[in-house]
């Protein structure tokens, strides 16, 4: 029951709404994008999905019809459409709504609590890298460059199986794989910045490096940075749901997808349908998240 | 012309900058290991400015214009040579950067460009002052008074994002904001040449105002001979990174010694059909400032170009009084064949 | 009573370019922008004519609207627009593209919209050559290597394997007018190409364009905000203000004894070699109209210094305010030919 209290403290609505720090920086600039976002039907769609999949996984206690870890062995694998299980059962004969319902929490936890951490550490680094240049750049990004060397898939693993299993370690890991990917982007997108002649004229005015980063750069590379971490939420879903699938992320009898998807294979000529569902939600799940990203950069992108 | 400024040091006669031996060269790309010749965007160019004086600069692309600007903010570095400002040389104890930067400011000319996006315009008057150690308050009404001094209504303007407002707009809030810092040069690179005509014209005379009312000193840079002429007391003429003539702007663009400032002028258009232009005066694009030519190295594209022109180059010589020419057919003895006779000797 | 305004020589039935009543609206926004609001122009074969207006005037958009160049689903263009006997806006796909380049070319600020980065300049004009008349690539070659000989490129025969980025921005510029040129279009349309050169070079590429529209006896309308080379191009110059084309003459005409207040404060603002030092320059208070939201008569009323209140009454006709000159100004009284 040691997850149960940790997911309690670690709300997983806190994560999400996390990243939306910098809209406070500039509300003109975050207002204008936020109505042009309102009004892309697709972005919309993916948000209210992705809001309906975060409020069923808090309220997973108060709508779930039974307790996700009572199983039975007579109601074993029912099929979708049941009169009492209606998304079916699974192999142990646990009610799938349920569990799928709960899974969210894991799963969204795991998605984006390291894109979360990564969002942070990452965009600092990149700053550094990018507003500092010369050699504090060259060390961070050769740095940055060795764990490129490795695909992302492979590096959770290792790293994960070189911690150990866990939940914990999982979201290390896949810190770890993130913080890179997300320096890049905002080393990028710093250096851009710096050179323009808004940033010039700031630096000429006599201020301390740190005013001129924190009033000039920041609020214009946090965006775009944002906007590739939204992005990152779905790899990171999928990633997590990898480590649980192979037994390095949440064990049994936790519900997270992955884990489902993996116990669920054996039942995948029995009952195909209900071994997918919780592929289906990791499916939608990233799905959205992909395309409110999408949305968010093309708000972001105009500028009248 | 004004009061006297309190940060004034040497008097009238001092002049406020005086640049020798400026040299910067860009790293080259391309070639083995990444490394090309060196851009040789400023090669060794010497002049001052005059306390309340105008300094005109014009010139073509690659011709050093704006690096010479950008050296003279230092946002570049120079290779070589020394800044001296007021009696003081730049880095000395006297005159750190910080001390230089508050008196020195510089107008861009891309005026969306050096506004960021995400601050309203009263904002980015008031960063510099706030970073200079004025209260966010202090700092607002500051921004304010210099918002009003330039033409807009801080409470109409003050609160507005740059894409919320017209291109004329935006260059009045940079130039709000360079005077932000009470300056005692203002560098203006092309300020107004992306403007609307009719909208430059009211630009030019705010900054006309402007200048007499703070006693300020400007180098403005444009490429329009006309507009340059018209704000300019002297001018100085470049070309691949050196000077091909300085003096007073009458005589620069009244009676040109060097043959290349002759044809910037006959390059210009005339607005009257009946003088319009049959030839161009000089052929070609300007060359590469990568390699140089040897010797003047305006030859390639001189008509008057002789033998001692494709091997020496020519020193920057007084031709009349304050007006300096770098061209062998100015320079008697040179051994050019239009060069003036040899004054005899007394 | 409201009469076209157009060059009284010529006769409609002679134009190469018939623009009747050109409108364009930007949609998309809260409220639609009309960006042209009714322009009537023609043109003759071998006549070159000045476009002259700021940003925002509507100058770039009458250009790109003879060329279809604007997007579909977010502009509404009407009116009547003729060239060479097409009716432009009723072109489908394959006239379309037969028509750009076959009919009418056009050459930009920017190269790069033209040229493509990727390939060898020679190979870009051979392939339009091929496309557009169905020859084979070695007749497509020495077509690009005479257009390269006849835009003054040095060296055309190695030039033509260059890419673009390796000509200097003179030689790049030569190199998109040959393109432009490489289907023997009738009509050129220039949106600017010069205002990104410098001096020395601009006074090149003008004197060009102007050879080969004499030579070649192409129409040639060129957008500019500069007056002189409005006047080192054409013979005829035609002033647009708010989406209105607002006066239209022999450049001689227009420039030495203009007949609308906006061309009069327009020229007086310039700075010239005689422009007294430190005097105030005369300038046009205001700014130029919110396309959105346009005044309801006359564009220019707002800041005029002539206005009556009958200027607010509709838009202005054209008037005569000479033989080969008309300005859309109540002030002028009698009505154009």
């Amino acid at each position: 029951m040691s997850i149960q209290t940790s997911l309690a403290t670690g709300d997983p609505v806190a994560a999400v709404a996390a990243p939306e720090i910098p809209a406070v920086a500039s509300r003109g600039y975050w207002g204008s994008v936020l109505r042009r976002l309102v009004r892309d039907p697709v972005a919309m769609a993916a948000a209210c999905v992705i809001l309906a999949i975060v409020l069923a996984a808090i309220f997973a206690p108060l709508i779930a019809p039974m307790d996700p870890f009572k199983g039975s062995m007579v109601r074993r694998l029912r099929h979708v459409g049941d009169a009492t299980y209606w998304l079916g059962s699974d192999e142990l004969g646990r009610d799938m709504l349920t569990r799928l319902l709960y899974a969210g929490r894991l799963s969204l936890f795991m998605g984006v609590l390291p894109v979360v951490i990564a969002f942070f550490v990452g965009s600092g680094l990149g700053i550094l890298a990018g507003y500092a240049g010369g050699w504090v750049n060259t060390l961070i990004m050769r740095v940055v460059d060795v764990f490129f060397a490795f695909p992302s898939v492979l590096l959770a693993i290792a790293l994960s199986g070189a911690l150990g299993a866990g939940i914990l370690n999982s979201i290390v890991s896949l810190t770890v794989v993130f913080v890179p990917q997300i320096t890049r982007v905002a080393e990028s997108v710093t250096v851009q910045i710096r050179n323009r002649d808004y940033v010039e004229a700031a630096r000429v005015s006599g201020a301390n490096p740190f005013t001129v980063v924190r009033v000039q750069v920041l609020g214009n590379v946090l965006g775009p940075v944002f906007v590739y971490a939204t992005s990152l939420i779905s790899v990171s879903m999928i990633l997590a749901s990898g480590l649980s699938f192979l037994g390095l992320g949440v064990k049994p009898p936790e519900p997270e997808w992955g884990l489902m998807l993996n116990t669920l294979r054996t039942a995948i000529y029995v009952n195909p349908v209900v071994a997918a569902l919780p592929g289906v939600m990791i499916f939608i799940t990233s799905i959205s998240f992909n395309l409110l990203s999408d949305g968010l950069r093309s708000a972001m992108e105009v500028r009248q | 012309m004004t009061d006297l400024d309190p940060r004034d040091r040497g008097g009238p006669a001092q002049p406020l900058l005086t640049v020798d031996g400026l040299v910067k060269h860009f790293p080259g790309k391309g070639g083995f290991l990444g490394k090309g010749p060196a851009v040789r965007a400023v090669d060794g160019v010497d002049f001052s400015v005059m306390k309340g004086e105008t300094l005109g600069v014009v010139g073509e692309s690659g011709c050093g214009k704006s690096t010479t600007a950008r050296l003279l903010m230092q946002i570049a570095r120079q290779d070589r040579g020394d800044i001296v400002f007021d009696g003081e040389l730049l880095g000395s104890r006297a005159l750190d950067l910080k001390a230089y930067r508050r008196q020195v400011q510089m107008v861009f000319q891309d005026s969306y460009a050096s506004l960021n996006p995400r601050l309203t315009v009263e904002e980015s008057v008031a960063f510099g002052p706030k970073a200079h150690g004025l209260s966010a308050a202090a700092a607002l009404s500051r921004a304010h008074d210099l918002l009003r001094r330039v033409g807009l209504e801080p409470r109409r303007f003050g609160g507005r994002y740059p894409h919320e407002v017209s291109g004329g707009q935006r260059q009045r809030v940079n130039i709000a904001r360079a005077l932000a810092l009470e300056p005692r040069l203002l560098i203006l690179d092309e300020a107004v040449s992306a403007l609307d005509k009719s909208v430059e014209a009211q630009v030019l005379n705010l900054l006309t105002d402007l200048k007499q009312e703070f006693g300020l000193t400007y180098i403005f840079i444009s490429h329009d001979l006309n507009v340059v002429r018209f704000m300019s007391d002297r001018v100085m003429v470049m070309y691949l990174g050196r000077i091909a003539e300085i003096g007073p702007a009458d005589a620069i663009l009244g009676a040109p010694r060097h043959p290349y400032t002759a044809a910037l002028l006959a390059s210009q258009p005339s607005t009257d059909p009946e003088a319009r232009l049959e030839e161009a005066p000089l052929t070609g694009d300007p060359p590469n400032p990568i390699n140089p030519p040897p010797g003047c190295r305006f030859h390639t594209r001189c008509r008057f170009a002789a033998e001692v022109c494709r091997t020496r180059e020519p020193g920057l010589d007084p031709v009349a009084a304050a007006h300096f020419a770098a061209c062998h057919m100015a320079s008697p003895g040179s051994g050019h064949p239009d060069a003036p006779p040899v004054p005899m000797a007394a | 009573m409201n009469a076209p305004l157009r060059n009284p020589e010529a006769a409609a039935d002679d134009a190469l370019i018939e623009v009747r009543g050109l409108t364009v609206d930007f949609l998309g926004g809260r409220k639609a922008v009309r960006a042209v609001g009714g322009v009537d122009l023609s043109i003759r074969a071998g006549e070159a004519l000045a476009l002259l207006g700021e940003s925002g005037s509507g100058k770039s958009v009458t250009l790109r609207a003879l060329m279809r160049l604007l997007p579909e689903s977010r502009t509404r263009i009407a009116g009547h627009l003729r060239v060479d006997g097409h009716d432009v806006l009723a072109l489908k796909r394959k006239a379309l593209s037969a028509y750009r380049g076959g009919t009418v070319a056009m050459i930009f600020q920017d190269p790069g919209l033209a040229l493509d980065p990727v390939y060898r300049i020679g190979d870009q004009i051979a392939e339009a050559v091929m496309r557009h008349e169905g020859v084979s690539r070695a007749a497509g070659r020495a077509r690009a290597l005479e257009l390269f000989e006849r835009v003054h490129i040095p060296s055309p025969a190695r030039r033509l394997d260059a890419y673009p980025h390796e000509l200097s921005g003179g030689m790049r510029q030569r190199a998109m007018i040959a393109l432009a040129l490489a289907c023997r279009p009738k009509v050129l349309l220039a949106d600017e190409p010069t205002t990104a050169l410098d001096a020395t070079v601009q006074i090149q590429i003008l004197l060009l364009l102007r050879e080969l529209q004499r030579d070649l006896g192409l129409a040639v309308i060129f957008v500019t905000h500069d007056v002189g080379v409005a006047v080192q191009v054409a013979d005829r110059v035609a002033v647009m203000y708010g989406g209105h084309l607002v006066e239209v003459g022999a450049s001689g005409d227009v420039i030495g004894a203009p007949a609308h207040p906006y061309t009069q404060g327009l020229l007086a603002s310039r700075i010239t070699p005689d422009s007294p030092k430190g005097v105030r320059l005369p300038t046009i208070p205001g700014s130029p109209p919110d396309l959105a939201d346009p005044p309801p008569g006359c564009p220019f009323e707002p800041r005029c210094a002539f206005a009556v209140p009958a200027c607010r009454e509709g838009l202005p006709a054209s008037l005569a305010a000479g033989p080969s000159h008309a300005a859309r100004c109540i002030r002028l009284g009698v009505p154009a030919a």
